[in-house]
């Protein structure tokens, strides 16, 4: 017997038509700012906006705001890996030549 | 309470309700994509590293893309991304006729980005700029150009292949629904592919500023 | 139990022939259905398992096939037996063979495929049919590199150094590479079905602390699965991707860096080596548990460790790079880190020690495996932490030093693990017992088998003999024998179980539910179990390895006066 949870929680469509209009904004937002000399900030801007697209893709457009524990867990594991890949192999291209040693 | 024999009906043996495998199949298609996001990452590895080293030859390499074709195809992929998520829905309702148009908007969407991404790979073809014995770029400070090149045809490549094994997924589902095989205690299917339509979105979304708007202010 | 039934719940008069033992299953998965289809289209974990077992044991053989090549041509100093080239790919297909054909799917493939959900009071894993795929991907990987291997195989070790593999390497590097891609969906495939069926198909009462340490164990090697492989995949397409397409990401014309191949490989190629040993570690919680009878001592405590070595098993990469051109201040972070991830194999092996502490134990083949494993584990172990102090590495680098440690975990762990789990579950898996003698005396000649071949191999990488070379000094020719001898001595040991596990099938005396008097859901069932694993739905109600406890001995009765 499938109780009403069963189902899912079913998005309002107008939640989804927001979210649509968000995204379209913050790309022409993306673009525009990319012809602004903001020096350093221009790819923290860049990233920043990324960062919300991709947030919002996440919590409504894959359910993941109505879903289980868990998955935001899974969500927030795999981006930690993710950093961890970065940052963990930039600190060798970028602490190349600290010690003083040659060629390391 | 009519929904006994429905429920029973798509109940495969080793669930002991709709519910526990309705969480399951999503729980798995998650643990894929966290796969699949690390499967980029090793480029997004390489490009920050590679990008950190060679930044006047990036700069110069990304601003030979034709901008407005890709903030269009961004815009064409969240617009797919919308109607993918439309989708979802319809077959949450169990109204299989709109799924399947759904999908089908989606995937002519998904068809544009690749027309659009072609005719990018063409004409990167035209100038040369493809990576291999006929690379050739024009530029003062750019010898490192092809690298960048080796990262966008990697990472854009890889992308594009997702989306195309993505059609190949929407097809099947568009199959099924025109059978009316979904209903609301039987979309599971249609919501793991979702998932990983929007995950192939999500990528777009980062590929974008990393490979088209570098420097562009100069 | 009523003695005048079955567990299967046939009454003992109406079963013809001998008496047989309480809880022997005439009808069980294994005779369900008959037909090659039935077999190859299977849904059911347990023939999966089985199927698995055929696979790998197929792919051990050859490697070990490799290693017989290897340690011939090392009897003698001069490189007399094969060309130089020809060498590097025999140890290069060892390697390969042995690490993604073996190593890696062998004790998730068999034994966590049989196991866990029996273990924890399922019917199935959450998802059969991609277990049933996960095995037809392995084996299209494996015989891709196999096809490799027979038109002359690869010859830039199993480690895929660019720029040898990417740009210069004349060998089937491609095919290998994708043979190995193909193999990780394979392994990704199992990692997400433990994980999703180790947290949503639990039986009712079984919380994750009454689970036994090995599901923790294979919890722990499928969160790996999961995070790791997709980066070695990455990076073996980028080597085909540079090969075929020109798409130079590690080629140094321009302006690459063969370095960054490192870090992407090690990315996942360390956290690997804990999917080959966590797995083994989880057999031997069960062994000592169950030939101890007793629980294990710290079960939080060993549950906890299995995933903190998943975890910093992922922050120590850089280890395998000391003297490949990383930055020195990463290689002493990378040192401090690798320090780190010994401490919660140690905990294990503390606890499973204090474990046998006031146990009651038996002499049992399992237990002789398990034995042997904390010993030479440990040896394994401890000369990791000497290999992650940067200064030892310089000197022992590349040299036998390295191979003897990584085999020590690797063989005297993992694959004694392996052997140990097999030989316990062996009875359940198929129904028979095996003669006790042979596979005490195939224990023994594994252990002496194996500590004859490697352990001299740690003095000649200390004296300076490198690894991946045919040939050597004469002043090392000694140990060099020794080393070959042993393997002989090895391979028999591997070989007897073959027989008498193959003789069991036939003619080995049938096993009764639980032969060796141990807990554990799987010990609840018949052996063999029946498809669906129960024949009604476990409820637990008890804590894990719920052994009495042992009676007090003398001095410990409290006199009173």
């Amino acid at each position: 017997m499938a109780a009403h949870g069963d189902h899912g929680h079913v998005t309002p469509l107008k939640q989804y038509y927001a979210v649509f209009l968000a995204l379209m904004v913050l790309t022409a937002i993306t673009t525009w700012v990319a012809f602004q000399d903001l020096g350093f900030l221009n790819n923290v801007v860049a990233l920043g906006i990324a960062g919300i697209k991709a947030t919002m893709v996440i919590l409504i457009f894959m359910h993941v705001r109505h879903s289980t524990r868990v998955i935001p867990v899974v969500v927030l594991s795999s981006l930690f890996w993710l950093a961890l890949l970065l940052v963990v192999t930039w600190t060798d291209y970028y602490s190349r030549g600290w010690l003083g040693v040659v060629g390391r | 309470m009519s929904h006994e024999g429905e429920a029973v009906v798509g109940l495969h043996h080793q669930f002991d309700t709709t519910l526990q495998q309705k969480e399951a199949a999503s729980f798995g298609m998650w643990l894929f994509l966290v796969t699949e996001a690390l499967f980029f990452g090793g480029l997004f590895c390489a490009y920050t590293i590679y990008r950190w080293s060679y930044p006047e030859s990036f700069t110069a390499a990304s601003r030979t893309l034709n901008i407005q074709l890709g903030t269009f195809n961004t815009a064409v992929l969240i617009g797919s991304s919308l109607t993918m998520a439309l989708a979802v829905r319809a077959a949450q309702l169990g109204k299989n006729k709109l799924c399947a148009l759904l999908l089908a908007l989606t995937i002519l969407l998904g068809a544009v980005f690749l027309g659009v991404k072609a005719k990018e790979y063409a004409d990167k073809f035209e100038h040369h700029h493809v990576p291999g014995p006929t690379f050739h770029f024009e530029g003062e400070g750019a010898s490192h150009a092809q690298m960048y090149f080796c990262l966008y045809f990697a990472m854009t490549g890889l992308h594009a292949f997702h989306m195309i094994i993505g059609a190949g997924l929407l097809t099947f589902v568009i199959v099924q629904a025109l059978r009316n095989k979904y209903s609301p205690s039987n979309y599971n299917f249609v919501e793991g592919v979702g998932l990983y339509w929007h995950f192939v979105d999500l990528v777009w979304i980062f590929l974008f500023p990393l490979l088209y708007l570098i420097g562009r202010h100069h | 139990m009523k003695p005048e039934t079955t567990i299967a719940g046939q009454p003992a008069s109406a079963v013809a022939g001998p008496p047989l033992p309480v809880g022997y299953a005439r009808r069980n998965y294994i005779n369900a259905k008959y037909g090659a289809k039935s077999w190859l289209l299977t849904l059911d974990h347990k023939r999966i398992a089985i199927l698995y077992l055929l696979s790998v044991t197929f792919f051990f053989a050859l490697g070990g096939l490799m290693a017989v090549l290897i340690r011939l041509e090392l009897a003698t100093p001069e490189g007399d037996l094969f060309q130089p080239d020809v060498y590097n790919r025999l140890f290069t297909m060892h390697g390969v063979m042995m690490v993604f054909f073996f190593l890696i799917p062998a004790i998730p493939g068999v034994l966590g495929n049989f196991l866990i959900p029996i273990m924890i009071g399922a019917r199935d894993l959450a998802f059969p049919r991609l277990n049933l795929a996960s095995w037809y991907i392995y084996n299209v990987g494996a015989v891709m590199a196999f096809w490799a291997m027979l038109h002359g195989g690869v010859d830039t070790g199993w480690t895929f150094y660019t720029p040898l593999s990417s740009i210069y390497s004349n060998t089937y590097v491609v095919v290998t590479a994708v043979g190995i891609f193909i193999n990780g969906f394979s392994s990704i495939l199992t990692g997400i079905n433990f994980i999703v069926t180790i947290h949503k198909m639990r039986a009712p009462g079984m919380t994750w602390f009454r689970l036994p340490l090995f599901v923790w164990a294979h919890y722990a090697t499928s969160l790996i699965m999961v995070l790791g492989t997709p980066v070695i995949a990455i990076t073996v397409l980028l080597v085909g991707a540079e090969r075929l397409l020109h798409i130079g990401i590690f080629d140094p014309r321009l302006g690459g860096d063969p370095v960054l191949f490192q870090h992407l490989f090690w990315f996942y190629s360390h956290p690997a080596v804990y999917i080959m040993i966590l797995p083994a570690m989880g057999v031997i919680s069960e062994l000592v548990a169950a030939f101890a009878r007793k629980p294990i001592f710290g079960y939080a405590f060993v549950a906890f460790s299995s995933v903190a070595i998943a975890v910093l098993g992922f922050l120590v990469w850089g280890h395998h790079m000391f003297v490949a051109g990383q930055s020195i201040y990463s290689g002493v972070v990378f040192s401090v880190l690798s320090m780190l991830v010994a401490v919660p194999s140690a905990i294990k092996v503390f606890n499973w020690t204090a474990t046998l502490y006031k146990g009651s134990v038996s002499w049992d083949t399992p237990m002789l495996y398990a034995l042997g494993f904390i010993g030479l584990f440990t040896i394994g172990g401890l000369t990791g932490v000497m290999l992650a102090t940067l200064g030892i590495d310089a000197h022992v680098h590349d040299t036998y030093f390295i191979i003897a440690h990584f085999h020590y975990i690797m063989v005297g762990g993992a694959i004694m693990g392996y052997l140990g789990g097999m030989h316990y579950w062996w009875p359940k898996i198929t129904g028979r017992l095996y003669p006790a003698f042979w596979s005490k005396l195939s224990a023994l000649t594994v252990f002496i088998g194996f500590n004859v071949t490697f352990f001299p191999q740690f003095l000649l990488g200390y004296m300076g003999m490198p690894r991946r070379y045919h040939s050597y000094p004469p002043e090392f020719q000694v140990l060099n024998v020794m080393s070959s001898a042993g393997a002989t001595i090895l391979a028999f040991g591997y070989l007897l179980p073959l027989l008498y596990f193959v003789w069991s099938m036939r003619w080995g005396p049938r096993a009764s539910a639980n032969p060796w008097g141990a807990a554990g859901l799987e010990w609840q069932t018949t052996s063999p179990p029946p498809t669906d694993n129960f024949h009604a739905r476990p409820v637990v109600t008890t804590p894990p390895y719920d052994y009495p406890e042992p009676a007090p001995s003398e001095e410990e009765v409290p006199v009173v006066a």
